[in-house]
Protein backbone atom coordinates (compact mmCIF):
# COMPACT_ATOMS: atom_id res chain seq x y z
CA UNK A 1 0.00 0.00 0.00
CA UNK A 2 3.06 2.07 1.00
CA UNK A 3 4.34 1.36 -2.17
CA UNK A 4 1.06 2.47 -4.41
CA UNK A 5 1.16 6.01 -2.39
CA UNK A 6 4.37 6.54 -3.81
CA UNK A 7 3.67 5.91 -7.11
CA UNK A 8 0.63 7.93 -6.65
CA UNK A 9 2.80 11.11 -5.87
CA UNK A 10 5.38 10.65 -8.92
CA UNK A 11 2.16 10.55 -11.12
CA UNK A 12 1.21 14.38 -9.58
CA UNK A 13 4.42 15.40 -9.46
CA UNK A 14 4.74 14.76 -13.73
CA UNK A 15 1.18 15.98 -14.31
CA UNK A 16 1.99 19.34 -12.17
CA UNK A 17 5.28 20.03 -13.29
CA UNK A 18 3.83 19.26 -17.06
CA UNK A 19 1.02 21.65 -15.78
CA UNK A 20 3.34 24.45 -15.14
CA UNK A 21 5.62 23.97 -18.04
CA UNK A 22 2.46 24.17 -20.20
CA UNK A 23 0.78 27.14 -18.82
CA UNK A 24 3.83 29.38 -17.78
CA UNK A 25 4.02 30.89 -21.54
CA UNK A 26 1.02 31.79 -21.62
CA UNK A 27 1.09 33.39 -18.03
CA UNK A 28 4.11 35.20 -18.86
CA UNK A 29 2.60 36.52 -22.40
CA UNK A 30 -0.35 37.42 -20.20
CA UNK A 31 1.22 39.75 -17.81
CA UNK A 32 3.49 41.17 -20.74
CA UNK A 33 0.66 42.26 -21.96
CA UNK A 34 -0.30 44.66 -18.97
CA UNK A 35 3.14 45.85 -18.34
CA UNK A 36 4.63 48.88 -19.65
CA UNK A 37 6.92 48.52 -22.19
CA UNK A 38 9.86 49.87 -19.98
CA UNK A 39 9.32 47.28 -17.43
CA UNK A 40 9.43 44.71 -19.83
CA UNK A 41 12.49 45.83 -21.23
CA UNK A 42 13.84 46.15 -17.87
CA UNK A 43 13.75 42.39 -17.84
CA UNK A 44 13.70 40.49 -14.38
CA UNK A 45 11.75 37.33 -13.81
CA UNK A 46 8.15 39.23 -12.00
CA UNK A 47 5.23 37.60 -13.69
CA UNK A 48 3.08 40.18 -11.72
CA UNK A 49 3.60 43.95 -13.33
CA UNK A 50 4.96 46.67 -10.60
CA UNK A 51 3.29 49.05 -13.19
CA UNK A 52 -0.36 47.64 -13.94
CA UNK A 53 -1.61 49.04 -17.45
CA UNK A 54 -4.89 48.90 -19.42
CA UNK A 55 -2.56 51.12 -21.92
CA UNK A 56 -1.43 48.35 -24.56
CA UNK A 57 -4.62 47.10 -25.31
CA UNK A 58 -6.25 50.32 -25.73
CA UNK A 59 -3.46 51.42 -27.86
CA UNK A 60 -3.03 48.88 -30.26
CA UNK A 61 -7.30 49.41 -31.19
CA UNK A 62 -6.12 53.23 -31.65
CA UNK A 63 -2.80 53.09 -33.00
CA UNK A 64 -3.39 50.60 -35.36
CA UNK A 65 -6.57 51.59 -37.47
CA UNK A 66 -6.39 48.11 -39.08
CA UNK A 67 -5.96 45.39 -35.97
CA UNK A 68 -10.27 45.68 -35.59
CA UNK A 69 -10.73 45.13 -39.11
CA UNK A 70 -8.28 41.79 -39.34
CA UNK A 71 -10.30 40.95 -35.93
CA UNK A 72 -13.75 41.40 -38.40
CA UNK A 73 -12.05 40.11 -41.08
CA UNK A 74 -11.52 36.93 -38.80
CA UNK A 75 -14.60 36.19 -37.44
CA UNK A 76 -16.28 36.80 -40.66
CA UNK A 77 -14.01 34.07 -42.18
CA UNK A 78 -14.47 31.69 -39.32
CA UNK A 79 -17.72 32.31 -39.22
CA UNK A 80 -18.92 31.40 -43.17
CA UNK A 81 -16.16 28.42 -43.33
CA UNK A 82 -17.48 26.80 -40.28
CA UNK A 83 -20.92 27.27 -41.38
CA UNK A 84 -20.92 26.26 -44.99
CA UNK A 85 -18.65 23.42 -43.70
CA UNK A 86 -20.83 21.68 -41.15
CA UNK A 87 -23.71 21.79 -44.03
CA UNK A 88 -21.46 20.37 -47.00
CA UNK A 89 -19.71 18.01 -45.21
CA UNK A 90 -22.75 17.03 -43.78
CA UNK A 91 -24.63 16.40 -46.84
CA UNK A 92 -22.16 14.63 -48.54
CA UNK A 93 -21.25 12.08 -45.34
CA UNK A 94 -25.31 11.38 -45.51
CA UNK A 95 -24.96 10.80 -49.18
CA UNK A 96 -21.77 8.79 -49.31
CA UNK A 97 -22.99 6.59 -46.09
CA UNK A 98 -26.97 6.35 -47.21
CA UNK A 99 -27.79 7.14 -50.55
CA UNK A 100 -27.55 4.85 -53.63
CA UNK A 101 -25.76 6.86 -56.69
CA UNK A 102 -23.84 5.69 -59.14
CA UNK A 103 -20.07 6.88 -58.49
CA UNK A 104 -20.90 6.80 -54.74
CA UNK A 105 -17.90 4.07 -54.17
CA UNK A 106 -15.70 6.16 -56.71
CA UNK A 107 -16.36 9.62 -54.96
CA UNK A 108 -15.41 7.88 -51.22
CA UNK A 109 -12.19 6.55 -52.58
CA UNK A 110 -11.74 9.56 -54.35
CA UNK A 111 -12.16 11.10 -50.85
CA UNK A 112 -9.96 9.06 -49.06
CA UNK A 113 -7.22 9.46 -51.74
CA UNK A 114 -7.03 13.20 -51.42
CA UNK A 115 -6.89 13.04 -47.69
CA UNK A 116 -3.13 11.51 -48.21
CA UNK A 117 -2.04 14.53 -50.35
CA UNK A 118 -0.29 17.16 -48.46
CA UNK A 119 -1.31 20.59 -48.84
CA UNK A 120 1.79 21.95 -50.44
CA UNK A 121 0.86 20.22 -53.55
CA UNK A 122 -2.44 22.24 -54.39
CA UNK A 123 -1.03 25.66 -52.80
CA UNK A 124 1.13 26.95 -56.01
CA UNK A 125 -1.94 26.19 -58.86
CA UNK A 126 -4.42 26.96 -56.06
CA UNK A 127 -3.22 30.34 -56.12
CA UNK A 128 -3.20 30.76 -59.58
CA UNK A 129 -6.78 29.48 -60.01
CA UNK A 130 -7.71 31.88 -57.13
CA UNK A 131 -5.67 34.39 -59.42
CA UNK A 132 -7.18 33.76 -62.62
CA UNK A 133 -10.66 34.32 -60.95
CA UNK A 134 -9.78 37.52 -60.06
CA UNK A 135 -10.28 35.81 -55.86
CA UNK A 136 -7.08 36.58 -54.45
CA UNK A 137 -7.66 39.67 -52.17
CA UNK A 138 -11.04 38.78 -51.72
CA UNK A 139 -13.71 37.32 -49.02
CA UNK A 140 -14.98 34.59 -51.50
CA UNK A 141 -11.20 33.75 -52.15
CA UNK A 142 -10.71 33.29 -48.01
CA UNK A 143 -13.85 31.20 -47.53
CA UNK A 144 -14.96 29.16 -51.04
CA UNK A 145 -11.80 26.97 -51.01
CA UNK A 146 -12.65 25.71 -47.40
CA UNK A 147 -15.47 25.72 -47.46
CA UNK A 148 -15.19 21.45 -47.88
CA UNK A 149 -13.18 19.19 -45.86
CA UNK A 150 -12.53 15.83 -46.72
CA UNK A 151 -11.47 14.34 -43.37
CA UNK A 152 -14.88 15.54 -42.24
CA UNK A 153 -16.87 13.70 -44.64
CA UNK A 154 -15.46 10.87 -44.22
CA UNK A 155 -16.25 11.50 -40.26
CA UNK A 156 -19.94 12.20 -40.80
CA UNK A 157 -20.00 9.18 -43.62
CA UNK A 158 -19.27 6.73 -40.69
CA UNK A 159 -21.09 8.51 -38.58
CA UNK A 160 -24.62 8.62 -40.74
CA UNK A 161 -23.80 4.65 -41.05
CA UNK A 162 -24.31 3.88 -37.43
CA UNK A 163 -27.32 6.06 -37.53
CA UNK A 164 -30.82 4.38 -36.93
CA UNK A 165 -32.12 3.39 -40.18
CA UNK A 166 -35.55 3.25 -38.63
CA UNK A 167 -36.45 6.90 -38.03
CA UNK A 168 -35.75 7.54 -42.09
CA UNK A 169 -37.69 4.71 -42.75
CA UNK A 170 -40.45 5.90 -40.44
CA UNK A 171 -40.19 9.51 -42.25
CA UNK A 172 -39.72 8.32 -45.56
CA UNK A 173 -43.18 6.67 -44.81
CA UNK A 174 -44.66 10.13 -43.86
CA UNK A 175 -44.09 10.87 -47.27
CA UNK A 176 -41.17 13.27 -46.22
CA UNK A 177 -38.35 12.91 -49.49
CA UNK A 178 -34.64 12.35 -49.10
CA UNK A 179 -34.05 15.86 -48.99
CA UNK A 180 -36.71 16.62 -46.35
CA UNK A 181 -35.45 13.73 -44.43
CA UNK A 182 -32.24 14.97 -43.89
CA UNK A 183 -33.05 18.78 -43.08
CA UNK A 184 -35.92 17.69 -40.37
CA UNK A 185 -34.49 14.29 -39.06
CA UNK A 186 -31.22 13.40 -39.44
CA UNK A 187 -29.34 16.45 -39.73
CA UNK A 188 -30.99 17.73 -35.66
CA UNK A 189 -30.38 14.50 -34.14
CA UNK A 190 -26.17 14.91 -35.55
CA UNK A 191 -25.90 17.80 -33.11
CA UNK A 192 -23.07 16.57 -31.04
CA UNK A 193 -21.17 15.69 -34.23
CA UNK A 194 -21.41 19.03 -35.93
CA UNK A 195 -20.48 21.02 -32.85
CA UNK A 196 -17.35 18.74 -32.80
CA UNK A 197 -16.48 19.38 -36.51
CA UNK A 198 -17.31 23.00 -35.64
CA UNK A 199 -15.09 23.92 -32.82
CA UNK A 200 -12.22 21.74 -35.20
CA UNK A 201 -12.83 23.74 -38.47
CA UNK A 202 -13.21 26.92 -36.86
CA UNK A 203 -10.15 26.75 -34.64
CA UNK A 204 -8.21 25.68 -38.03
CA UNK A 205 -9.65 28.71 -39.70
CA UNK A 206 -8.94 31.15 -36.87
CA UNK A 207 -5.25 30.10 -36.26
CA UNK A 208 -4.61 29.38 -40.47
CA UNK A 209 -1.43 31.25 -41.63
CA UNK A 210 -0.50 30.07 -45.03
CA UNK A 211 -3.23 30.35 -46.78
CA UNK A 212 -4.16 33.85 -45.91
CA UNK A 213 -0.87 34.03 -46.57
CA UNK A 214 -1.20 33.36 -50.06
CA UNK A 215 -4.43 34.92 -51.04
CA UNK A 216 -4.04 38.35 -49.47
CA UNK A 217 -1.50 40.84 -50.39
CA UNK A 218 -3.89 44.11 -48.99
CA UNK A 219 -3.52 44.34 -45.54
CA UNK A 220 -6.79 45.11 -45.27
CA UNK A 221 -8.06 41.77 -45.97
CA UNK A 222 -5.54 40.08 -43.48
CA UNK A 223 -6.86 38.01 -41.05
CA UNK A 224 -5.65 38.41 -37.27
CA UNK A 225 -2.43 35.71 -37.43
CA UNK A 226 -1.33 37.92 -40.80
CA UNK A 227 -1.99 41.32 -39.23
CA UNK A 228 -0.22 39.98 -35.81
CA UNK A 229 3.47 38.84 -38.05
CA UNK A 230 3.36 42.29 -39.79
CA UNK A 231 2.43 43.31 -36.35
CA UNK A 232 6.04 42.37 -35.35
CA UNK A 233 7.73 43.85 -38.23
CA UNK A 234 6.15 47.51 -37.27
CA UNK A 235 6.84 47.68 -33.74
CA UNK A 236 9.93 44.92 -33.35
CA UNK A 237 10.75 45.94 -29.86
CA UNK A 238 7.18 46.97 -29.13
CA UNK A 239 6.85 43.52 -26.95
CA UNK A 240 4.02 45.32 -24.83
CA UNK A 241 1.66 45.78 -28.07
CA UNK A 242 2.40 42.82 -29.44
CA UNK A 243 1.77 40.49 -26.77
CA UNK A 244 -1.82 42.64 -25.80
CA UNK A 245 -2.66 41.90 -29.40
CA UNK A 246 -1.86 38.21 -29.44
CA UNK A 247 -4.08 37.91 -26.01
CA UNK A 248 -7.21 39.94 -27.96
CA UNK A 249 -6.31 36.90 -30.32
CA UNK A 250 -5.84 34.11 -28.01
CA UNK A 251 -9.17 34.70 -25.86
CA UNK A 252 -11.94 33.63 -28.44
CA UNK A 253 -10.29 30.36 -29.53
CA UNK A 254 -9.83 30.00 -25.74
CA UNK A 255 -13.35 30.62 -24.57
CA UNK A 256 -14.99 28.67 -27.32
CA UNK A 257 -12.62 25.84 -26.33
CA UNK A 258 -13.41 26.01 -22.88
CA UNK A 259 -17.14 26.44 -23.34
CA UNK A 260 -17.14 22.95 -25.64
CA UNK A 261 -14.18 21.54 -23.95
CA UNK A 262 -16.82 18.35 -23.69
CA UNK A 263 -17.29 18.09 -27.65
CA UNK A 264 -13.55 19.18 -28.04
CA UNK A 265 -12.07 16.16 -26.37
CA UNK A 266 -15.20 13.53 -27.68
CA UNK A 267 -14.34 14.87 -31.28
CA UNK A 268 -10.71 14.07 -30.68
CA UNK A 269 -11.48 10.53 -29.45
CA UNK A 270 -13.89 10.46 -32.38
CA UNK A 271 -11.14 11.10 -35.10
CA UNK A 272 -8.26 8.80 -32.84
CA UNK A 273 -10.25 5.69 -32.88
CA UNK A 274 -10.08 5.40 -36.57
CA UNK A 275 -6.37 5.50 -36.24
CA UNK B 1 -44.24 -1.83 -61.59
CA UNK B 2 -41.16 -1.44 -62.75
CA UNK B 3 -41.49 2.03 -64.27
CA UNK B 4 -42.45 2.92 -60.61
CA UNK B 5 -39.10 1.23 -59.23
CA UNK B 6 -37.06 2.94 -62.04
CA UNK B 7 -38.30 6.37 -61.43
CA UNK B 8 -37.45 6.18 -57.63
CA UNK B 9 -33.92 4.82 -58.37
CA UNK B 10 -33.19 7.88 -60.57
CA UNK B 11 -35.08 10.27 -57.96
CA UNK B 12 -32.61 8.32 -55.70
CA UNK B 13 -29.87 8.85 -57.47
CA UNK B 14 -30.48 12.89 -58.67
CA UNK B 15 -30.87 13.46 -54.71
CA UNK B 16 -27.45 11.91 -54.25
CA UNK B 17 -25.83 13.84 -57.09
CA UNK B 18 -27.60 17.31 -55.14
CA UNK B 19 -26.04 16.12 -51.98
CA UNK B 20 -22.94 15.99 -53.39
CA UNK B 21 -22.61 18.74 -55.32
CA UNK B 22 -20.83 21.19 -53.20
CA UNK B 23 -18.48 18.82 -52.24
CA UNK B 24 -17.57 18.03 -56.35
CA UNK B 25 -17.55 21.46 -57.25
CA UNK B 26 -15.16 23.02 -54.13
CA UNK B 27 -12.54 19.58 -54.06
CA UNK B 28 -12.56 19.31 -57.93
CA UNK B 29 -11.89 23.24 -58.26
CA UNK B 30 -9.23 23.62 -55.21
CA UNK B 31 -7.97 20.00 -54.57
CA UNK B 32 -8.55 17.33 -57.78
CA UNK B 33 -8.20 20.29 -60.33
CA UNK B 34 -4.83 21.85 -58.45
CA UNK B 35 -3.22 18.38 -57.80
CA UNK B 36 -3.74 17.93 -61.71
CA UNK B 37 -2.46 21.51 -62.85
CA UNK B 38 0.18 21.15 -60.15
CA UNK B 39 2.32 18.10 -62.28
CA UNK B 40 1.22 20.10 -65.49
CA UNK B 41 3.46 22.73 -64.03
CA UNK B 42 6.18 20.93 -62.95
CA UNK B 43 7.17 20.15 -66.49
CA UNK B 44 6.95 24.18 -67.56
CA UNK B 45 8.82 27.47 -66.89
CA UNK B 46 6.00 29.61 -66.19
CA UNK B 47 5.74 33.40 -66.48
CA UNK B 48 3.07 34.76 -64.31
CA UNK B 49 4.00 38.56 -65.14
CA UNK B 50 1.72 40.00 -67.43
CA UNK B 51 -0.80 37.04 -68.28
CA UNK B 52 0.06 33.50 -67.49
CA UNK B 53 2.45 31.99 -70.05
CA UNK B 54 3.95 28.55 -69.65
CA UNK B 55 7.37 26.79 -71.33
CA UNK B 56 7.99 22.90 -71.57
CA UNK B 57 11.01 22.06 -69.98
CA UNK B 58 10.90 18.39 -69.51
CA UNK B 59 12.72 17.35 -66.92
CA UNK B 60 14.44 20.81 -65.85
CA UNK B 61 12.85 21.69 -63.10
CA UNK B 62 13.26 18.35 -61.40
CA UNK B 63 16.83 18.08 -62.17
CA UNK B 64 17.76 21.13 -60.89
CA UNK B 65 16.61 20.62 -57.71
CA UNK B 66 19.82 17.90 -57.20
CA UNK B 67 21.96 21.10 -58.33
CA UNK B 68 20.13 23.57 -55.45
CA UNK B 69 22.47 23.52 -52.50
CA UNK B 70 19.16 25.07 -51.00
CA UNK B 71 17.25 22.46 -51.60
CA UNK B 72 19.58 20.18 -49.49
CA UNK B 73 19.87 22.34 -47.20
CA UNK B 74 16.26 22.77 -46.21
CA UNK B 75 15.74 18.81 -46.66
CA UNK B 76 18.79 18.11 -44.15
CA UNK B 77 17.09 20.46 -41.72
CA UNK B 78 13.17 18.99 -42.16
CA UNK B 79 14.74 15.48 -41.91
CA UNK B 80 16.60 16.29 -38.86
CA UNK B 81 13.38 18.41 -37.14
CA UNK B 82 11.14 15.02 -37.98
CA UNK B 83 13.77 12.47 -36.76
CA UNK B 84 13.91 14.60 -33.41
CA UNK B 85 10.02 15.81 -33.03
CA UNK B 86 8.42 12.72 -34.07
CA UNK B 87 9.68 10.24 -31.24
CA UNK B 88 10.31 12.95 -28.74
CA UNK B 89 6.23 14.07 -28.77
CA UNK B 90 5.24 10.39 -28.84
CA UNK B 91 6.77 8.98 -26.06
CA UNK B 92 5.72 12.70 -23.60
CA UNK B 93 1.94 12.34 -25.40
CA UNK B 94 2.13 8.57 -24.17
CA UNK B 95 3.69 9.24 -21.10
CA UNK B 96 1.38 12.05 -20.47
CA UNK B 97 -1.62 9.56 -21.36
CA UNK B 98 -0.91 6.92 -19.18
CA UNK B 99 -0.25 9.33 -15.99
CA UNK B 100 -3.77 10.59 -16.67
CA UNK B 101 -5.32 7.29 -17.56
CA UNK B 102 -4.80 6.56 -13.97
CA UNK B 103 -7.35 7.66 -11.17
CA UNK B 104 -6.40 10.77 -10.22
CA UNK B 105 -8.07 14.05 -9.00
CA UNK B 106 -8.57 17.02 -11.08
CA UNK B 107 -8.02 14.94 -14.01
CA UNK B 108 -10.63 17.49 -15.97
CA UNK B 109 -8.46 20.17 -15.02
CA UNK B 110 -5.28 19.25 -16.03
CA UNK B 111 -6.86 17.89 -19.09
CA UNK B 112 -7.71 21.76 -19.96
CA UNK B 113 -4.73 22.86 -18.88
CA UNK B 114 -2.33 20.56 -21.25
CA UNK B 115 -4.80 21.24 -24.27
CA UNK B 116 -4.53 24.98 -24.46
CA UNK B 117 -1.33 25.49 -26.57
CA UNK B 118 -3.33 22.77 -28.88
CA UNK B 119 -6.02 25.28 -29.05
CA UNK B 120 -3.37 28.43 -29.56
CA UNK B 121 -2.72 29.73 -33.10
CA UNK B 122 1.03 28.89 -34.27
CA UNK B 123 1.37 32.25 -34.84
CA UNK B 124 0.29 33.16 -31.47
CA UNK B 125 2.83 30.83 -29.95
CA UNK B 126 5.68 31.51 -31.87
CA UNK B 127 5.45 35.20 -31.17
CA UNK B 128 5.41 34.28 -27.03
CA UNK B 129 8.30 32.24 -27.89
CA UNK B 130 10.36 34.45 -29.48
CA UNK B 131 9.98 36.89 -26.67
CA UNK B 132 10.65 34.01 -24.52
CA UNK B 133 13.63 32.59 -26.47
CA UNK B 134 15.03 36.33 -26.30
CA UNK B 135 18.45 37.37 -24.95
CA UNK B 136 17.06 38.96 -21.78
CA UNK B 137 13.99 36.88 -22.13
CA UNK B 138 11.98 33.95 -19.85
CA UNK B 139 14.66 31.08 -20.62
CA UNK B 140 17.63 31.95 -20.15
CA UNK B 141 16.22 34.09 -17.13
CA UNK B 142 15.06 31.30 -15.75
CA UNK B 143 18.24 29.22 -16.73
CA UNK B 144 20.43 31.93 -15.23
CA UNK B 145 18.32 31.44 -12.19
CA UNK B 146 18.78 27.73 -11.86
CA UNK B 147 22.40 27.58 -12.31
CA UNK B 148 22.54 26.66 -16.37
CA UNK B 149 24.09 27.72 -19.22
CA UNK B 150 22.08 30.13 -21.37
CA UNK B 151 22.20 30.05 -25.81
CA UNK B 152 21.26 32.88 -28.21
CA UNK B 153 18.16 30.69 -29.20
CA UNK B 154 17.27 32.71 -32.15
CA UNK B 155 20.23 34.08 -33.36
CA UNK B 156 22.77 31.35 -32.90
CA UNK B 157 22.41 28.96 -36.53
CA UNK B 158 23.58 25.75 -34.26
CA UNK B 159 20.55 26.74 -32.00
CA UNK B 160 17.53 28.03 -33.71
CA UNK B 161 16.73 25.02 -35.43
CA UNK B 162 16.25 23.03 -31.79
CA UNK B 163 14.13 26.31 -30.27
CA UNK B 164 11.86 25.57 -32.46
CA UNK B 165 11.98 21.90 -32.30
CA UNK B 166 11.33 22.31 -28.26
CA UNK B 167 8.61 24.70 -29.31
CA UNK B 168 7.08 22.13 -31.50
CA UNK B 169 7.16 19.20 -29.05
CA UNK B 170 5.58 21.43 -26.46
CA UNK B 171 2.68 22.41 -28.78
CA UNK B 172 1.69 19.01 -30.20
CA UNK B 173 2.51 16.19 -27.81
CA UNK B 174 -0.70 17.09 -25.71
CA UNK B 175 -3.06 16.49 -28.70
CA UNK B 176 -1.38 12.74 -29.39
CA UNK B 177 -1.83 12.80 -25.51
CA UNK B 178 -5.58 12.80 -26.10
CA UNK B 179 -5.73 10.46 -29.13
CA UNK B 180 -3.70 8.53 -26.83
CA UNK B 181 -6.10 8.68 -23.89
CA UNK B 182 -9.33 7.86 -25.77
CA UNK B 183 -7.32 4.47 -26.78
CA UNK B 184 -6.01 3.68 -23.33
CA UNK B 185 -9.69 3.57 -22.63
CA UNK B 186 -10.93 1.54 -25.15
CA UNK B 187 -9.07 -1.59 -23.64
CA UNK B 188 -11.28 -3.55 -21.47
CA UNK B 189 -10.27 -3.78 -17.52
CA UNK B 190 -10.78 -7.71 -17.72
CA UNK B 191 -7.55 -7.83 -19.69
CA UNK B 192 -5.80 -6.25 -17.14
CA UNK B 193 -7.27 -8.06 -14.49
CA UNK B 194 -6.67 -11.60 -16.05
CA UNK B 195 -3.61 -10.86 -16.66
CA UNK B 196 -2.72 -10.05 -13.04
CA UNK B 197 -4.25 -13.33 -11.71
CA UNK B 198 -1.89 -14.58 -13.82
CA UNK B 199 0.99 -12.49 -11.37
CA UNK B 200 2.08 -9.97 -14.29
CA UNK B 201 2.99 -6.83 -12.32
CA UNK B 202 2.38 -3.16 -13.63
CA UNK B 203 5.39 -3.23 -15.88
CA UNK B 204 5.09 -6.35 -17.28
CA UNK B 205 1.05 -5.43 -17.96
CA UNK B 206 2.24 -2.11 -19.93
CA UNK B 207 4.70 -4.15 -22.15
CA UNK B 208 2.37 -6.99 -23.12
CA UNK B 209 -1.04 -5.62 -22.98
CA UNK B 210 -0.63 -1.77 -23.06
CA UNK B 211 2.02 -1.19 -25.55
CA UNK B 212 0.83 -4.19 -28.20
CA UNK B 213 -2.67 -3.06 -27.94
CA UNK B 214 -1.67 0.82 -28.42
CA UNK B 215 0.38 -0.50 -31.92
CA UNK B 216 -2.34 0.70 -34.68
CA UNK B 217 -2.08 4.13 -32.37
CA UNK B 218 1.19 4.64 -32.40
CA UNK B 219 0.97 4.21 -35.95
CA UNK B 220 -1.82 6.94 -36.43
CA UNK B 221 0.14 9.32 -34.06
CA UNK B 222 3.70 8.85 -35.84
CA UNK B 223 2.00 9.03 -39.20
CA UNK B 224 0.28 12.43 -38.19
CA UNK B 225 3.35 13.56 -36.81
CA UNK B 226 5.15 13.26 -39.63
CA UNK B 227 3.18 14.66 -41.82
CA UNK B 228 2.71 17.31 -39.76
CA UNK B 229 6.80 17.92 -39.20
CA UNK B 230 7.45 17.55 -43.08
CA UNK B 231 5.56 20.60 -43.65
CA UNK B 232 6.86 22.60 -41.40
CA UNK B 233 5.79 26.27 -42.14
CA UNK B 234 4.71 29.05 -39.86
CA UNK B 235 7.16 28.49 -36.91
CA UNK B 236 10.08 29.02 -39.48
CA UNK B 237 8.48 31.23 -41.22
CA UNK B 238 7.57 33.98 -38.67
CA UNK B 239 10.90 32.80 -36.55
CA UNK B 240 12.90 34.02 -39.49
CA UNK B 241 10.53 36.85 -41.18
CA UNK B 242 10.06 34.32 -43.76
CA UNK B 243 13.98 34.32 -44.87
CA UNK B 244 15.14 31.09 -42.89
CA UNK B 245 18.17 32.52 -41.35
CA UNK B 246 20.41 32.88 -39.73
CA UNK B 247 22.56 31.46 -42.10
CA UNK B 248 19.61 29.30 -43.13
CA UNK B 249 19.25 27.63 -40.21
CA UNK B 250 16.13 26.94 -40.10
CA UNK B 251 14.99 27.18 -43.64
CA UNK B 252 12.48 23.88 -44.23
CA UNK B 253 10.96 22.39 -47.53
CA UNK B 254 7.68 24.46 -47.63
CA UNK B 255 9.67 27.47 -46.80
CA UNK B 256 11.70 27.02 -49.85
CA UNK B 257 8.53 26.06 -51.63
CA UNK B 258 6.99 29.40 -50.62
CA UNK B 259 10.09 31.36 -50.81
CA UNK B 260 10.35 29.90 -55.05
CA UNK B 261 6.57 30.61 -55.62
CA UNK B 262 5.94 33.79 -54.25
CA UNK B 263 9.11 35.20 -53.38
CA UNK B 264 10.77 34.60 -57.16
CA UNK B 265 7.70 33.85 -58.86
CA UNK B 266 9.04 30.60 -59.84
CA UNK B 267 5.54 28.50 -60.06
CA UNK B 268 6.97 25.91 -62.20
CA UNK B 269 10.13 24.75 -59.85
CA UNK B 270 8.55 25.48 -56.60
CA UNK B 271 5.54 22.97 -58.04
CA UNK B 272 8.09 20.26 -59.10
CA UNK B 273 9.59 20.64 -55.33
CA UNK B 274 6.13 20.30 -53.62
CA UNK B 275 5.93 16.72 -55.58
CA UNK B 276 8.87 15.74 -54.39
CA UNK B 277 8.07 16.57 -51.15
CA UNK B 278 4.55 14.67 -51.52
CA UNK B 279 6.63 12.05 -52.55
CA UNK B 280 9.07 11.87 -49.79
CA UNK B 281 6.19 11.75 -47.43
CA UNK B 282 4.15 9.35 -49.26
CA UNK B 283 7.48 6.93 -49.10
CA UNK B 284 8.00 7.86 -45.45
CA UNK B 285 4.51 6.65 -44.79
CA UNK B 286 3.94 3.49 -46.35
CA UNK B 287 7.77 2.48 -45.39
CA UNK B 288 6.37 2.75 -41.84
CA UNK B 289 3.27 1.06 -42.69
CA UNK B 290 5.45 -1.96 -44.01
CA UNK B 291 6.85 -2.06 -40.49
CA UNK B 292 3.88 -1.97 -38.54
CA UNK B 293 2.68 -4.58 -40.18
CA UNK B 294 5.66 -6.59 -40.21
CA UNK B 295 5.44 -6.30 -36.33
CA UNK B 296 2.01 -7.25 -36.53
CA UNK B 297 2.89 -10.70 -38.39
CA UNK B 298 5.45 -11.39 -35.61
Amino acid sequence: MNNFRWIRGIFYGILILYAIITFLPFAWALSASFKPLEEIIAGGLNFIPHDFTFDNYRNIFIESPLFGRWFLNSVLVGVCVTGLNIIFNSMAGYALARVKFPGNSLLLGIILAVLMIPGQVTLIPGYLILKSLGWLNTYQGLIVPSAVNATFIFMMRQFFINFPKELEEAAALDGLSRWETFWQVVLPLAKPALAAQAIFIFMGSWNNFLMPLMITSDPGMFTLPLGLNTFKGQYISYWNYIMAASMVFTIPALGIYAFFNRYFISGVTFTGSKG
Amino acid sequence: MKRFWQKAKVREAISGYLFMAPTILVLGTFLIAPIIYAIFLSFHKVEILGGLSYRFVELKNFLRTFEDERVWIALKNTIEYVIIVVPCQTILALILALVLNKEIQGKKWFRIIFFLPTVTSSAVLTLIFIWIYNSNGLLNGLLDFFGLPTYNWLGDPSVALKSIMIMNIWSTAPFFMVIYLAALQDIPRSVYEAAKLDGANEFDQFINITVPLLKPVTFFVMVMGIIGTFQLFDQSYIFSGGTGGPNNSTLTVVLLIYQYAFRSLDMGYAAALALMLAGVILVTTLIQRGFFREEKAN
